[in-house]
């Protein structure tokens, strides 16, 4: 394979990785506030499906995008209002709408089947897309490619530079501590689980008016995606620029899956696109397995150089949530 | 005794509340697809009482759905969220299917490679959940994340098998293996799809549960786990231990689940093998609030709606998943009555 193709390859994985980057950043911002919304499958199906039928109906993409995000900031409300107000576990809540939004998608999408609709067009940046290389990898893509690194930049730049992405800490941490200086912990939580739903919901139309157009029901490629992000949050470590590497890294392996798959005929194509998956769970396991008992037990009895250098290695992968992650503030 | 009473009745009224919330939000949506509501309703009856096939077939579908469901109980009494249910299942009737494969042409009497199927499919499950639990238990991975990876990983196991070593001759495709011989399947009633043997399986299923969360002492730590694990934990109770029994108990019935929709309803191995079982117990145990003795009827119940859902495509040209839109709709119109409910009395 010659270098340019690599090029083209590797910049259609920073386009296909972009569904993933807004929800898993959506994500990031509902659970630093402290609230898991588990719905995030269903969401990105359901969107997917309205946005495109939104698109299909008005011949307008910006109404689809908008449609979606629509979708996914109702759906994350559903879970804030019975969480933070109702007081029902997030997890059951979550786990509940993923499956029924999926279900509706299915249902309500069904005469939008194999129609064809508007798609994204690709928009190469004057100048920026002549520089050798760079130009091909970054600036060859799509508006919503380019919305994507914007706001990977700007989410971090939010959560770790400013002073309401301080305060946003501070409510998923301590918010007893917050609520003290000052802050309305419920209705920030609110207002967060809403955003990050809307760019939940933006993943789904950002698929399918781009990535890969169209609506084709149960095998359009989508449902899987959501738990991949819910994944990458946690691999990511609650950290915008984190998380979205993991979503290159998922991408650039289910590229990889397409291009070594004619190589191994014997091995149907599902299987291989399952790959991330065991992944998944390995990087999940690296990022946690430092907070077992049994790994400091097993590291104390290495010789202290190998120790120290595993557990450097251990503390650079590990992450841990906000604390009060899942569980509802009440003030006394 | 007043109070206790108007509660009572307050209870009540919210439940029947949900449920006609639930019926009006599938309505709206039936409106919203341009479908005449009434005339869905009416063919998704007729889906689930129009014929006696209908019934049996529904009785089919509801062993597997409430043995997995009887399972799930056990996890979440120990508080944990087994959403790797679905490859547990899959593991179960990849187990199944092996043993029947490697029997079938052996002189054994039918009846012995069956049991000896459905126990290697029990085992199947068990193992694929005890992953979960170690990835829990030692690697510190949230069991719905190593659940779900592990589920993928079982799906795709099944289908590395049905188009590698298990293809039937000719043409491997996603219609599974070759289908097994008569005297390989549970023994049916006459004329009728449901055997007795998986309706015995279940009944046994949910008694073993119910007995063992409400009067043994492994029930009774697993819930102390559950409640509060620091708590249990100081009381003495050894609480990794308990998990890993509790996910492999769980893995036992998913896995007798999964080996009964190999021996009793498909015959063979399928992609999707599981019909989704795994992820719909979960919402049945929500739905029960997480009471053994409430998941026959409730599952009987979501067991009719699948196959209900059936005549939808045939009689109105409608996509059959109304069915899980309504069955999901229901829990989460339950579960936010019950969260007006409890702002009430808190407020009392």
């Amino acid at each position: 394979m010659n270098f340019d193709l690599v090029i083209i390859g590797l910049a259609g994985v920073l386009v296909t990785a972009a569904p993933v980057v807004f929800a898993a950043i959506g994500e990031t911002f509902a659970e630093r506030s402290g609230v898991i919304n588990l719905s995030v499958n269903g969401t990105i199906v359901l969107a997917a499906m309205v946005g495109f039928a939104v698109a299909v109906n008005t011949n307008s993409l910006i109404l689809g995008y908008l449609s979606g995000m629509i979708v996914g900031a109702v759906i994350a409300w559903i879970v804030a209002f019975s969480s933070i107000t109702l007081h029902q576990s997030q997890v059951a809540v979550g786990f509940v709408l993923t499956l029924t939004t999926l279900n509706l998608a299915y249902f309500l999408g069904n005469p939008y089947t194999s129609v064809q609709g508007p798609t994204l067009p690709s928009l190469p940046i004057p100048l920026l897309s002549q520089i050798p290389v760079l130009g091909a990898l970054f600036f060859r893509a799509d508006l919503m490619t380019y919305l994507s690194y914007v706001l990977i930049i700007g989410a971090w730049v939010w959560v770790f530079k400013t002073r309401p992405g301080l305060i946003l800490q501070g409510i998923g941490e301590r918010p007893a501590a917050a609520f003290v200086r000052g802050a309305d912990v419920n209705r920030m939580r609110y207002i967060y689980t809403v955003l990050g739903g809307a760019l939940v919901g933006l993943a789904g139309p950002v698929y399918s008016l781009g990535v890969k157009a169209g609506w084709k029901g149960t095998i359009s490629g989508l449902d899987g995606i959501g738990w991949i992000a819910l994944a990458i949050t946690i691999f990511g470590g609650w950290n915008p620029i984190r998380a979205a590497f993991g979503a290159y890294l998922f991408a650039l392996l289910q590229w990889l899956s397409l291009v070594v798959q004619p190589a191994l005929p014997a091995i149907p194509g599902q299987v291989l696109q399952v790959a991330p998956f065991p992944l998944m769970i390995l990087t999940l396991l690296l990022v946690n397995i430092s907070d077992a008992e049994w790994v400091d037990r097993t590291l104390a009895a290495l010789p202290e150089r190998t120790r120290r250098i595993i557990a450097r290695l251990l503390r650079a992968m590990h992450a841990s949530p906000p604390a009060s992650l899942g569980m509802p503030f009440e003030k006394e | 005794m007043e109070k206790k009473l108007t509660s009572r009745w307050m209870n009540l009224g919210l439940q029947s509340l949900s449920i006609l919330a639930a019926l009006l939000f599938t309505t709206v949506v039936l409106l919203l697809s341009g479908a005449p509501p009434l005339q869905a309703y009416r063919q998704l009856i007729i889906g689930m009482v129009g014929s006696l096939d209908n019934v049996s077939n529904i009785l089919v579908a509801w062993m597997p759905l409430l043995i997995t469901t009887a399972g799930l109980l056990v996890t979440f009494a120990a508080g944990l969220w087994n959403i790797g249910i679905e490859g547990q299942i899959t593991l179960g009737a990849v187990f199944t299917t092996w043993v029947l494969r490697s029997l079938q042409d052996s002189p054994m009497p039918a009846g012995i490679i069956l049991a000896l199927a459905i126990l290697a499919g029990m085992l199947g499950g068990a193992l694929w959940a005890s992953l979960a639990g170690v990835l829990k238990t030692f690697g510190g991975v949230n069991e719905i994340f190593g659940g779900l990876g592990l589920n993928f990983v079982a799906s795709a196991l099944v289908l590395w098998l049905i188009y590698g070593p298990w293809r039937r001759p000719g043409v491997a495709s996603l219609s599974g293996t070759v289908a097994f011989p008569e005297r390989l399947s549970l023994p049916t009633l006459p004329n009728m799809s449901i055997s007795l043997w998986s309706l015995l399986l279940g009944a046994i299923s949910v008694a073993i549960i119910y007995i063992l969360l409400r009067g043994t002492y492994i029930g009774l730590k697993l819930k102390a786990i559950g409640k509060n694990i620091r708590a249990a934990y100081i009381l003495g109770v050894r609480t990794w231990q308990y998990m890993m029994l509790s996910f492999a108990v769980c893995g036992l019935f998913a896995g007798l689940a999964g080996a009964i929709q190999v021996t009793a309803v498909f015959h063979r191995l399928l992609p999707y093998i599981t019909s989704g079982y795994g992820y719909l117990g979960l919402l049945v145990a929500m739905l029960a609030n997480y009471q053994a003795i409430l998941i026959a009827p409730i599952t009987l119940f979501y067991a009719g709606l699948n196959i209900g859902g059936i005549q939808l495509p045939i009689a109105l040209k409608l996509d059959s998943s109304l069915s899980g839109v309504l069955q999901g709709v229901l829990v989460l119109f339950v579960l936010l009555g019950e969260g007006v409910r409890q702002r009430f009395t808190r407020r009392a």
